[in-house]
Protein backbone atom coordinates (compact mmCIF):
# COMPACT_ATOMS: atom_id res chain seq x y z
CA UNK A 1 0.00 0.00 0.00
CA UNK A 2 1.66 3.16 -1.20
CA UNK A 3 1.45 6.14 1.09
CA UNK A 4 -0.39 9.02 -0.57
CA UNK A 5 1.92 11.99 -1.03
CA UNK A 6 0.88 15.20 0.68
CA UNK A 7 -0.15 17.70 -2.01
CA UNK A 8 1.43 20.93 -0.80
CA UNK A 9 0.15 22.97 -3.72
CA UNK A 10 -3.44 21.85 -3.25
CA UNK A 11 -3.19 22.60 0.46
CA UNK A 12 -1.82 26.09 -0.23
CA UNK A 13 -4.47 26.77 -2.86
CA UNK A 14 -7.15 25.73 -0.37
CA UNK A 15 -5.67 27.79 2.42
CA UNK A 16 -5.37 30.87 0.19
CA UNK A 17 -8.95 30.47 -1.10
CA UNK A 18 -10.21 30.16 2.48
CA UNK A 19 -8.20 33.08 3.88
CA UNK A 20 -9.19 35.45 1.06
CA UNK A 21 -12.84 34.40 1.31
CA UNK A 22 -13.14 34.15 5.06
CA UNK A 23 -15.90 36.70 5.71
CA UNK A 24 -18.19 34.00 7.04
CA UNK A 25 -20.83 36.50 8.21
CA UNK A 26 -21.46 37.22 4.51
CA UNK A 27 -22.34 33.59 3.87
CA UNK A 28 -24.60 33.51 6.92
CA UNK A 29 -26.48 36.72 6.07
CA UNK A 30 -26.37 36.85 2.26
CA UNK A 31 -24.33 40.05 2.28
CA UNK A 32 -20.83 40.99 1.16
CA UNK A 33 -17.83 42.31 3.09
CA UNK A 34 -17.60 46.11 3.03
CA UNK A 35 -14.41 46.74 4.98
CA UNK A 36 -11.18 48.51 4.03
CA UNK A 37 -9.48 45.42 2.61
CA UNK A 38 -11.68 45.83 -0.44
CA UNK A 39 -9.34 48.66 -1.45
CA UNK A 40 -6.91 45.90 -2.41
CA UNK A 41 -7.04 43.60 -5.40
CA UNK A 42 -6.46 39.87 -5.06
CA UNK A 43 -4.03 38.27 -7.52
CA UNK A 44 -6.40 35.51 -8.73
CA UNK A 45 -9.89 35.47 -10.22
CA UNK A 46 -12.04 36.02 -7.14
CA UNK A 47 -15.42 37.72 -7.55
CA UNK A 48 -15.77 40.71 -5.23
CA UNK A 49 -19.45 39.91 -4.90
CA UNK A 50 -18.65 36.58 -3.27
CA UNK A 51 -20.14 36.88 0.25
CA UNK A 52 -16.82 35.81 1.77
CA UNK A 53 -14.43 37.84 -0.41
CA UNK A 54 -12.11 40.13 1.53
CA UNK A 55 -10.49 41.71 -1.54
CA UNK A 56 -11.37 42.87 -5.04
CA UNK A 57 -11.27 40.94 -8.30
CA UNK A 58 -8.51 42.38 -10.54
CA UNK A 59 -10.42 41.66 -13.77
CA UNK A 60 -13.59 43.24 -12.38
CA UNK A 61 -11.63 46.26 -11.17
CA UNK A 62 -9.79 46.67 -14.49
CA UNK A 63 -13.00 46.34 -16.46
CA UNK A 64 -14.73 48.79 -14.17
CA UNK A 65 -12.07 51.43 -14.89
CA UNK A 66 -12.49 50.91 -18.65
CA UNK A 67 -16.27 51.15 -18.42
CA UNK A 68 -16.20 54.34 -16.35
CA UNK A 69 -16.92 57.71 -17.95
CA UNK A 70 -14.11 58.50 -20.40
CA UNK A 71 -12.79 54.91 -20.23
CA UNK A 72 -9.59 55.76 -18.39
CA UNK A 73 -6.91 53.24 -17.49
CA UNK A 74 -6.51 52.81 -13.74
CA UNK A 75 -2.84 53.10 -12.82
CA UNK A 76 -3.61 51.45 -9.52
CA UNK A 77 -5.16 48.31 -11.02
CA UNK A 78 -2.94 48.03 -14.10
CA UNK A 79 0.13 48.67 -11.92
CA UNK A 80 -0.99 45.88 -9.59
CA UNK A 81 -1.42 43.45 -12.50
CA UNK A 82 1.96 44.40 -13.98
CA UNK A 83 3.64 44.02 -10.59
CA UNK A 84 2.11 40.61 -9.86
CA UNK A 85 2.69 39.41 -13.43
CA UNK A 86 6.32 40.54 -13.51
CA UNK A 87 7.10 38.90 -10.17
CA UNK A 88 5.12 35.66 -10.49
CA UNK A 89 3.71 35.27 -14.01
CA UNK A 90 1.25 32.40 -14.04
CA UNK A 91 2.32 31.01 -10.66
CA UNK A 92 -0.82 32.90 -9.64
CA UNK A 93 -2.95 30.55 -11.78
CA UNK A 94 -1.34 27.45 -10.36
CA UNK A 95 -1.16 28.47 -6.72
CA UNK A 96 -3.37 31.43 -5.83
CA UNK A 97 -6.54 31.27 -7.91
CA UNK A 98 -9.68 29.97 -6.16
CA UNK A 99 -11.44 29.25 -9.46
CA UNK A 100 -8.40 27.30 -10.65
CA UNK A 101 -8.63 25.24 -7.46
CA UNK A 102 -12.33 24.52 -8.03
CA UNK A 103 -11.59 23.29 -11.56
CA UNK A 104 -8.76 21.08 -10.30
CA UNK A 105 -10.99 19.51 -7.67
CA UNK A 106 -13.69 18.89 -10.26
CA UNK A 107 -11.11 17.23 -12.50
CA UNK A 108 -10.42 14.70 -9.74
CA UNK A 109 -13.93 13.29 -10.21
CA UNK A 110 -13.63 10.02 -12.13
CA UNK A 111 -14.92 10.09 -15.71
CA UNK A 112 -14.71 7.29 -18.30
CA UNK A 113 -12.96 9.36 -20.97
CA UNK A 114 -10.84 12.26 -19.76
CA UNK A 115 -9.66 14.52 -22.58
CA UNK A 116 -6.02 15.58 -22.53
CA UNK A 117 -6.11 17.26 -25.94
CA UNK A 118 -8.28 17.40 -29.06
CA UNK A 119 -8.26 18.80 -32.56
CA UNK A 120 -8.31 22.58 -32.37
CA UNK A 121 -6.95 22.68 -28.81
CA UNK A 122 -4.00 24.91 -29.75
CA UNK A 123 -6.19 27.36 -31.65
CA UNK A 124 -8.80 27.49 -28.89
CA UNK A 125 -6.08 28.56 -26.43
CA UNK A 126 -5.95 31.90 -28.27
CA UNK A 127 -9.58 32.57 -27.36
CA UNK A 128 -8.61 33.89 -23.92
CA UNK A 129 -6.61 36.70 -25.58
CA UNK A 130 -9.62 37.64 -27.71
CA UNK A 131 -11.80 37.67 -24.57
CA UNK A 132 -9.28 39.89 -22.77
CA UNK A 133 -9.14 42.35 -25.65
CA UNK A 134 -12.81 42.38 -26.64
CA UNK A 135 -14.79 41.70 -23.44
CA UNK A 136 -12.52 43.22 -20.78
CA UNK A 137 -11.04 46.19 -22.65
CA UNK A 138 -12.80 47.20 -25.89
CA UNK A 139 -16.50 46.61 -25.26
CA UNK A 140 -16.56 48.22 -21.78
CA UNK A 141 -14.77 51.24 -23.29
CA UNK A 142 -16.65 51.57 -26.58
CA UNK A 143 -20.19 50.28 -25.98
CA UNK A 144 -21.36 53.06 -23.67
CA UNK A 145 -24.82 54.36 -22.83
CA UNK A 146 -26.02 57.98 -23.15
CA UNK A 147 -24.31 58.91 -19.89
CA UNK A 148 -20.97 57.57 -21.17
CA UNK A 149 -20.92 54.52 -18.91
CA UNK A 150 -20.03 51.09 -20.24
CA UNK A 151 -20.93 47.64 -18.97
CA UNK A 152 -18.74 44.95 -17.38
CA UNK A 153 -19.08 42.68 -20.43
CA UNK A 154 -16.88 39.84 -19.24
CA UNK A 155 -18.40 39.69 -15.76
CA UNK A 156 -21.93 40.14 -17.05
CA UNK A 157 -22.01 37.70 -19.94
CA UNK A 158 -19.18 35.22 -19.41
CA UNK A 159 -17.55 34.88 -15.99
CA UNK A 160 -18.64 31.60 -14.36
CA UNK A 161 -16.51 32.40 -11.28
CA UNK A 162 -18.82 35.32 -10.49
CA UNK A 163 -21.87 33.08 -10.84
CA UNK A 164 -20.42 30.36 -8.64
CA UNK A 165 -18.78 32.53 -5.99
CA UNK A 166 -21.30 35.39 -5.95
CA UNK A 167 -24.45 34.62 -7.94
CA UNK A 168 -25.38 31.23 -6.52
CA UNK A 169 -24.78 31.94 -2.80
CA UNK A 170 -26.32 35.42 -2.89
CA UNK A 171 -29.42 34.31 -4.75
CA UNK A 172 -29.83 31.38 -2.35
CA UNK A 173 -29.32 33.49 0.76
CA UNK A 174 -30.92 36.80 -0.22
CA UNK A 175 -34.66 36.70 -0.91
CA UNK A 176 -34.71 40.23 -2.42
CA UNK A 177 -32.14 39.18 -5.02
CA UNK A 178 -33.96 35.92 -5.66
CA UNK A 179 -37.01 37.84 -6.89
CA UNK A 180 -34.99 39.67 -9.56
CA UNK A 181 -33.58 36.57 -11.26
CA UNK A 182 -34.22 36.51 -15.01
CA UNK A 183 -32.82 35.41 -18.36
CA UNK A 184 -29.29 36.66 -17.67
CA UNK A 185 -29.03 34.53 -14.54
CA UNK A 186 -30.21 31.47 -16.45
CA UNK A 187 -27.61 32.19 -19.15
CA UNK A 188 -24.86 32.47 -16.56
CA UNK A 189 -25.97 29.30 -14.78
CA UNK A 190 -25.76 27.52 -18.15
CA UNK A 191 -22.20 28.78 -18.66
CA UNK A 192 -21.32 27.68 -15.12
CA UNK A 193 -22.87 24.24 -15.65
CA UNK A 194 -20.90 23.84 -18.90
CA UNK A 195 -17.68 24.90 -17.15
CA UNK A 196 -18.29 22.45 -14.31
CA UNK A 197 -19.00 19.60 -16.71
CA UNK A 198 -15.99 20.38 -18.89
CA UNK A 199 -13.77 20.66 -15.80
CA UNK A 200 -14.55 17.04 -14.96
CA UNK A 201 -13.47 15.97 -18.45
CA UNK A 202 -10.69 18.47 -19.25
CA UNK A 203 -8.06 19.82 -16.86
CA UNK A 204 -8.77 23.52 -16.16
CA UNK A 205 -10.77 24.33 -19.33
CA UNK A 206 -11.58 27.86 -18.18
CA UNK A 207 -7.89 28.62 -17.54
CA UNK A 208 -6.84 27.13 -20.88
CA UNK A 209 -9.40 28.77 -23.14
CA UNK A 210 -11.32 31.59 -21.47
CA UNK A 211 -9.60 33.31 -18.53
CA UNK A 212 -8.56 36.90 -19.41
CA UNK A 213 -6.50 37.11 -16.20
CA UNK A 214 -4.47 34.05 -17.19
CA UNK A 215 -4.06 35.61 -20.66
CA UNK A 216 -2.73 38.79 -19.07
CA UNK A 217 -0.30 37.03 -16.74
CA UNK A 218 0.88 34.79 -19.60
CA UNK A 219 2.55 37.80 -21.24
CA UNK A 220 4.91 37.88 -18.26
CA UNK A 221 5.82 34.18 -18.18
CA UNK A 222 9.04 34.72 -20.13
CA UNK A 223 10.41 37.51 -17.96
CA UNK A 224 8.90 37.05 -14.52
CA UNK A 225 11.33 37.09 -11.61
CA UNK A 226 10.17 33.67 -10.43
CA UNK A 227 9.89 31.13 -13.24
CA UNK A 228 10.89 27.65 -14.34
CA UNK A 229 14.24 27.30 -16.12
CA UNK A 230 15.83 24.42 -18.01
CA UNK A 231 19.47 23.39 -17.80
CA UNK A 232 19.92 21.87 -21.27
CA UNK A 233 23.15 20.15 -20.27
CA UNK A 234 21.38 18.19 -17.55
CA UNK A 235 18.31 17.31 -19.67
CA UNK A 236 18.35 13.68 -20.83
CA UNK A 237 15.22 14.01 -22.97
CA UNK A 238 13.29 11.34 -21.06
CA UNK A 239 9.96 13.10 -21.70
CA UNK A 240 8.73 12.66 -18.11
CA UNK A 241 8.06 16.40 -17.78
CA UNK A 242 5.93 16.53 -20.94
CA UNK A 243 3.90 13.53 -19.80
CA UNK A 244 3.38 15.06 -16.35
CA UNK A 245 2.18 18.42 -17.70
CA UNK A 246 -1.60 18.73 -17.62
CA UNK A 247 -1.52 22.01 -19.52
CA UNK A 248 0.04 20.18 -22.51
CA UNK A 249 3.31 22.09 -22.41
CA UNK A 250 6.66 20.48 -23.15
CA UNK A 251 8.89 22.06 -20.50
CA UNK A 252 12.02 20.49 -22.02
CA UNK A 253 11.42 22.63 -25.11
CA UNK A 254 9.63 25.68 -23.69
CA UNK A 255 9.91 25.95 -19.90
CA UNK A 256 8.59 29.51 -19.99
CA UNK A 257 5.57 28.77 -22.20
CA UNK A 258 2.65 31.19 -21.92
CA UNK A 259 0.42 28.18 -21.19
CA UNK A 260 2.45 27.06 -18.17
CA UNK A 261 0.64 27.66 -14.85
CA UNK A 262 3.78 26.74 -12.89
CA UNK A 263 2.23 23.88 -10.97
CA UNK A 264 5.81 22.48 -10.69
CA UNK A 265 4.79 18.94 -11.63
CA UNK A 266 7.58 18.94 -14.25
CA UNK A 267 10.13 20.14 -11.70
CA UNK A 268 9.19 17.39 -9.28
CA UNK A 269 9.31 14.57 -11.86
CA UNK A 270 12.55 15.67 -13.55
CA UNK A 271 15.05 12.89 -12.69
CA UNK A 272 18.18 14.96 -13.26
CA UNK A 273 17.17 18.31 -11.78
CA UNK A 274 17.39 19.96 -15.22
CA UNK A 275 14.11 21.77 -14.60
CA UNK A 276 14.27 24.16 -11.71
CA UNK A 277 12.64 27.26 -10.37
CA UNK A 278 13.43 29.74 -7.67
CA UNK A 279 11.69 27.57 -5.10
CA UNK A 280 13.66 24.42 -5.93
CA UNK A 281 16.17 25.17 -3.21
CA UNK A 282 13.36 25.06 -0.66
CA UNK A 283 11.55 21.96 -1.86
CA UNK A 284 13.96 19.72 -3.72
CA UNK A 285 17.03 19.63 -1.52
CA UNK A 286 17.18 15.86 -1.59
CA UNK A 287 17.26 15.78 -5.37
CA UNK A 288 20.11 18.26 -5.57
CA UNK A 289 22.38 16.19 -3.29
CA UNK B 1 18.94 34.83 -0.85
CA UNK B 2 18.75 32.25 -3.66
CA UNK B 3 16.44 34.18 -6.02
CA UNK B 4 18.52 37.34 -5.59
CA UNK B 5 21.78 35.57 -6.46
CA UNK B 6 20.11 33.92 -9.47
CA UNK B 7 18.69 37.23 -10.61
CA UNK B 8 22.13 38.76 -10.98
CA UNK B 9 23.01 36.02 -13.47
CA UNK B 10 19.69 36.10 -15.20
CA UNK B 11 18.94 39.02 -17.53
CA UNK B 12 15.32 38.09 -18.05
CA UNK B 13 14.63 38.02 -14.33
CA UNK B 14 16.29 41.42 -14.10
CA UNK B 15 13.94 42.74 -16.79
CA UNK B 16 11.08 41.21 -14.78
CA UNK B 17 12.29 42.99 -11.65
CA UNK B 18 12.46 46.34 -13.46
CA UNK B 19 8.94 45.86 -14.87
CA UNK B 20 7.71 44.85 -11.41
CA UNK B 21 9.20 48.09 -10.07
CA UNK B 22 7.40 50.05 -12.81
CA UNK B 23 4.16 48.29 -11.79
CA UNK B 24 4.73 49.14 -8.14
CA UNK B 25 5.37 52.81 -9.00
CA UNK B 26 2.20 52.88 -11.14
CA UNK B 27 0.27 51.44 -8.22
CA UNK B 28 1.62 54.11 -5.89
CA UNK B 29 0.76 56.90 -8.36
CA UNK B 30 -2.70 55.41 -8.77
CA UNK B 31 -3.14 55.24 -5.00
CA UNK B 32 -1.97 58.86 -4.71
CA UNK B 33 -4.75 59.75 -7.19
CA UNK B 34 -7.22 57.90 -4.93
CA UNK B 35 -7.88 55.26 -7.57
CA UNK B 36 -8.06 52.61 -4.85
CA UNK B 37 -11.23 54.36 -3.69
CA UNK B 38 -12.83 53.63 -7.07
CA UNK B 39 -11.93 49.95 -6.65
CA UNK B 40 -13.36 50.06 -3.13
CA UNK B 41 -16.60 51.78 -4.18
CA UNK B 42 -17.20 49.14 -6.83
CA UNK B 43 -16.26 46.22 -4.58
CA UNK B 44 -18.40 47.03 -1.54
CA UNK B 45 -21.66 47.00 -3.50
CA UNK B 46 -23.07 43.75 -4.82
CA UNK B 47 -22.25 43.84 -8.52
CA UNK B 48 -25.58 42.72 -9.98
CA UNK B 49 -24.14 42.28 -13.47
CA UNK B 50 -21.30 40.13 -12.13
CA UNK B 51 -23.66 37.71 -10.44
CA UNK B 52 -26.02 37.55 -13.41
CA UNK B 53 -28.87 39.75 -12.24
CA UNK B 54 -28.20 43.29 -13.48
Amino acid sequence: MGKKKFDFRLALQGLWAFVTNSYLVGFAQGKIYQGRLKNLCLPGLNCYSCPGALGSCPVGALQSSFSSRGGKISLYVSGFLIFVGAVMGRYVCGWLCPFGLIQELLNKIPFPKKLTTFKGDRLLRKLKYVILLVFVILLPMVAVDVTGLGEPWFCKYICPAGTLEGGVPLVLLNSALRETVGFLYTWKILILALTVLLSVIIYRPFCKYICPLGALYSFFNKISVFRITLDKEKCVGCGKCERACKMNVNPAVKPDSAECIRCRECVSVCPTGALKDSFSCLTDKKKEK
Amino acid sequence: MYPVIKMKKDKRALIGAVIALVGAVMMLFGAAENEHREVFEKAVRICLECIGIG
